[in-house]
């Protein structure tokens, strides 16, 4: 339980400090005259802060099954390293290149750049997709590699782990086929920016995930 | 203290409370079943989770009754007293308390208090209920498929709860897990809903240490809530896959009448940890948002501001906190390290220092407060005996070496109905009567409201007090019947008799209670805007009940925290939120005393 410990803390920590500088100085008994409380930052917008909290959530999610993981290493005696397919390799670089092609979009977005911002877009779609194709490739070539899901708690721990990212990238996708829709219906630029900016922040932090995720795989 | 000229612009920058769009409703339907006002949301979420709770209610009963009359009523076969009682905890834990907190409560509060228009994301909220409604049909589900649902115990443990002979292992226990997976994704679109609109949408003026208890309370069980439930979302997809696939992350290997089972290795261990990282936060889940309540009620009832406000913000964010780092003190008995036993032995008195200083400071604003003995404030004050008795139970159950010899008795029983299952209740009940008024615009009956308090209360103690010492006695927890031993003594079965009756006692009078809920609905006396004279904004609203967008064409302008009772030098004996200085009424004779 470490590894999430040490990131509920973490967060848990980010969030007490910020409380703290709210309220330290604050006399709430006294009305109006009363000391100002630090404003949110400027940037801090609801969509903005909703992202953040729901990407608290994966990173809870995430952890614990990464502590389940390492636990159930140490727990059976039954554990047996799976090797990694070398095709995560190619699947890798298409995600790192979805991040950048959303981030790019951003970019775009914010400079009003509508024909850069559709290509851009879909092509994140795009690699995106095609780092899901991937993915379930590589799972065809360890069942006919004989590496069941059932053989190994190693291998049990590979699919449910991949499966929960690319369940969240899923998710991904439903928004950013929202933002592609009404793209195609010209909705208003700075809803599209804030749009196409929540994907990429997102797309980020799922990439950040499966570097992690990755490195466990290929050191454990 | 001098009063400077006040500036709203200087508390709350303007993006902060930047005008909503509403989704605006039209007909019947989009206004009451596909509704996106967190009113509304709130009134379906408390009604589902009742309907569900009624459920547990009686399953209870049904329970009490074999264990009362173990040989006179034969309902029940051990099999269905395992499924009744699994089914009964797990749906007060989750599906009512969980629910009715922060789906009810959260809705219908966190957007007045906050001085919102409605949640930050109104068509999200709507899809939280309806994903909720369906994890509690799926659960419902449980009790019509053919080895009906799981009799696992509500906390799930494998290998038993997917091992031949428990009941429920074969459509049972799926349908729990898949219900709870279902619960947590529906709750978690709520939760980011309670946790934004909290941050960005208060009202100018509100800074955070203005908000009421209440809120603080429902906001940190919500931060709470989104990190622990995880932990149970991941824990179910791994037992629903070891039970659907044969993955063997819980499952060891094990060797049933026929051979062997398929399962090789896992950790039962895995799962407790897992459980307990959720189930012991859990606990706090519920406990914090009744905190706040309760904080509110007797501020409120007792025309008083609640003694020690920052501390009472930081004791509850410390408890939210420290209850992270608690979970193995539910595994005293699963062969840990005795190191490790003492570490979470001290964790969890730590927690007690934060909560006995909460108690503290209700007992302190009660401390020659002008009571009102209204039936909120009686459920309020019943929440402090019955959450004090519970809490100190909790310290022995807190020490490893009381606790083994404790652990799986009905002293356990005893200890956790009455600190998280009684003490909330009343609070909720408290919270109903409190708010009806503003939900509805009529008092609830307060003669009935009184019959159901006295009832409710001595009746619950008259439950759950006895089991405490049926519990010292030996007495194990999840038993259909104890048989003869050497150890139980026949006034047990006498206890057992009696704590039945009251329980029936006790549920006659929820019937009462809901009556008085229906009756008033049309009969009830007319409450006005502001019955309670309170000072948070839910009750300066232009119109009661509130309309869609909360608060007509203006939002309102906080000035002051929401504990500005009995000031001194002031007419009025108190100050709304929303009610600038320069208003406020003071006594001919009394100097400028006070804040106020
Ligand atoms: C008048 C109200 C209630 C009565 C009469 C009652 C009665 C019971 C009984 C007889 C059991 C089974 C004990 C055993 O055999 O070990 C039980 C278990 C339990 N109850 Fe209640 N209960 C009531 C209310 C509640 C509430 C409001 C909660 C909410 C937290 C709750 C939570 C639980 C839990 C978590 C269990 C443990 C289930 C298990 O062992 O898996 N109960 N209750
Ligand atoms: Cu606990």
């Amino acid at each position: 339980m470490t590894v999430s410990l040490i990131l509920i803390v973490a967060m848990m920590a980010a969030l007490v400090g910020w409380l703290l500088r709210q309220s330290i100085a604050e006399r709430p008994w006294v009305a109006a005259s009363g000391p100002q409380s630090a404003p949110l930052p400027a940037g801090f917008t609801a969509p903005r802060v909703g992202l953040l909290a729901f990407l608290a959530v994966v990173t809870s999610v995430f952890a614990l099954t990464v502590s389940a993981y390492l636990m159930r290493m140490e727990m059976g005696a039954d554990w047996r390293s799976m090797p990694v397919p070398g095709l995560l390799w190619a699947n890798s670089t298409a995600l790192v290149l979805a991040s950048l092609a959303l981030q790019l979009a951003w970019r775009a977005a914010a400079r009003d750049q509508a024909r850069r911002l559709r290509q851009l877009l879909a092509a994140g779609g795009g690699f995106t997709l095609a780092f899901l194709a991937g993915q379930l490739l590589a799972w065809q070539q360890l069942e006919a590699a004989g590496y069941y899901l059932v053989a190994n708690p190693a291998n049990a721990f590979f699919y449910l782990l991949t499966a929960l990212h690319g369940a969240h990238l899923l998710g991904g996708l439903m928004a950013w086929t929202r933002v592609l829709a009404r793209l195609h219906g010209n909705a208003d630029a700075a809803w599209l920016c804030a749009g196409v900016e929540l994907c990429a922040l997102y797309w980020h932090f799922l990439l950040l995930v499966w570097a992690l995720l990755f490195g466990l795989l290929l050191t454990t | 203290m001098a009063e400077r000229e006040y500036d709203a612009s200087r508390y709350a920058p303007p993006a902060e409370v930047e005008e909503m769009e509403l989704p605006h409703a039209r007909g019947f339907i989009s206004k009451y079943v596909w509704s996106q006002d967190a009113k509304v949301i709130a009134i379906q979420y408390g009604l589902t989770a009742t309907a569900i709770g009624l459920v547990a209610l009686v399953l209870s009963l049904l329970m009490r009754l074999q264990l009362g009359f173990p040989n006179s009523l034969s309902l029940l076969d051990p099999g269905s007293y395992l499924q009744f009682m699994t089914m009964h905890g797990m749906i007060m834990v989750v599906y009512l308390l969980t629910a009715i907190f922060l789906g009810g409560f959260g809705n219908y509060l966190i957007p007045l208090m906050c001085g919102a228009r409605d949640m930050a994301f109104p068509y999200l909220n709507m899809l939280s209920y309806w994903v909720y409604l369906v994890s509690v049909l799926i659960l419902v589900a449980g009790f019509f498929v053919a080895d009906g649902s799981t009799g696992a115990g509500w906390t799930l443990y494998p290998p038993q709860a997917i091992s031949p002979g428990t009941p429920g292992i074969d459509a049972g226990i799926v349908l729990m897990l898949v219900s709870l997976a279902v619960f947590i994704v529906g709750f978690t679109m709520g939760g980011l809903n309670y946790v934004v609109t909290v941050l960005q949408a208060r009202t100018r003026g509100l800074t955070l240490m203005r908000l009421p208890l209440t809120i603080w309370g429902i906001f940190m069980a919500t931060v709470m809530a989104l990190l622990a439930f995880p932990a149970l979302f991941v824990a179910v997809l791994m037992m629903l896959m070891d039970r659907l696939v044969g993955t063997s992350f819980f499952m060891p290997e094990m060797f049933a009448a026929e051979g062997g089972t398929e399962h090789q290795g896992g950790s039962p261990l895995l799962f407790q940890h897992l459980f307990w990282f959720f189930g012991h936060p859990e606990v706090y889940i519920v406990a914090l948002p009744a905190f706040g309540i309760v904080s509110d009620l007797i501020a409120t009832h007792a025309r008083k501001n609640i003694f020690g406000y920052r501390m009472m913000v930081w004791a509850i964010i410390i408890i939210g906190a420290l209850s992270f780092v608690v979970w193995a003190h539910h595994m005293y008995v699963s062969g840990m390290s005795p190191y490790f036993g003492f570490l979470f032995a001290t964790t969890t008195l730590i927690i007690a220092v934060p909560t006995a200083i909460k108690v503290y400071n209700w007992v302190l604003t009660l401390w020659q407060g002008n009571i009102r003995f209204t039936v909120p404030m009686l459920f309020a004050i019943g929440f402090l005996f019955t959450f004090l008795n519970g809490g100190l139970s909790g310290l022995f159950l807190g020490n490893v070496t009381v606790d083994v010899p404790l652990s799986d008795t009905y002293f356990v029983v005893g200890h956790f109905h009455m600190v998280m299952a009684v003490a909330p209740i009343l609070v909720i009940f408290g919270a109903i009567y409190h708010w009806y008024p503003k939900i509805t615009g009529r008092l609830l009956d307060d003669t009935l409201g009184k019959i159901h308090f006295w009832v409710t209360f001595l009746g619950t103690y008259a439950i759950f007090y006895p089991m405490h010492f049926i519990g010292l006695e030996g007495v194990p927890r999840r038993y259909y019947a104890f048989g003869e031993t050497t150890f139980i003594s026949d006034s047990v079965q006498a206890l057992n008799a009696g704590i039945t009756v009251a329980a029936f006692i006790v549920a006659f009078a929820q019937l009462l209670f809901l009556f008085n809920l229906a009756w008033s609905l049309r009969h009830g006396r007319e409450s006005g805007p502001n019955p309670w004279q309170a000072t948070t904004l839910e009750w300066q609203t232009p119109h009661t009940p509130p309309r869609h967008g909360n608060f007509g064409e203006e939002l309102p302008v906080v000035y002051r925290w929401p504990y500005d009772y009995s000031v001194p030098g002031v007419k009025a004996d108190f100050i709304p939120q929303n009610v600038p200085p320069q208003a406020v009424e003071r006594e001919p004779d009394a100097g400028r005393g006070g804040d106020a």
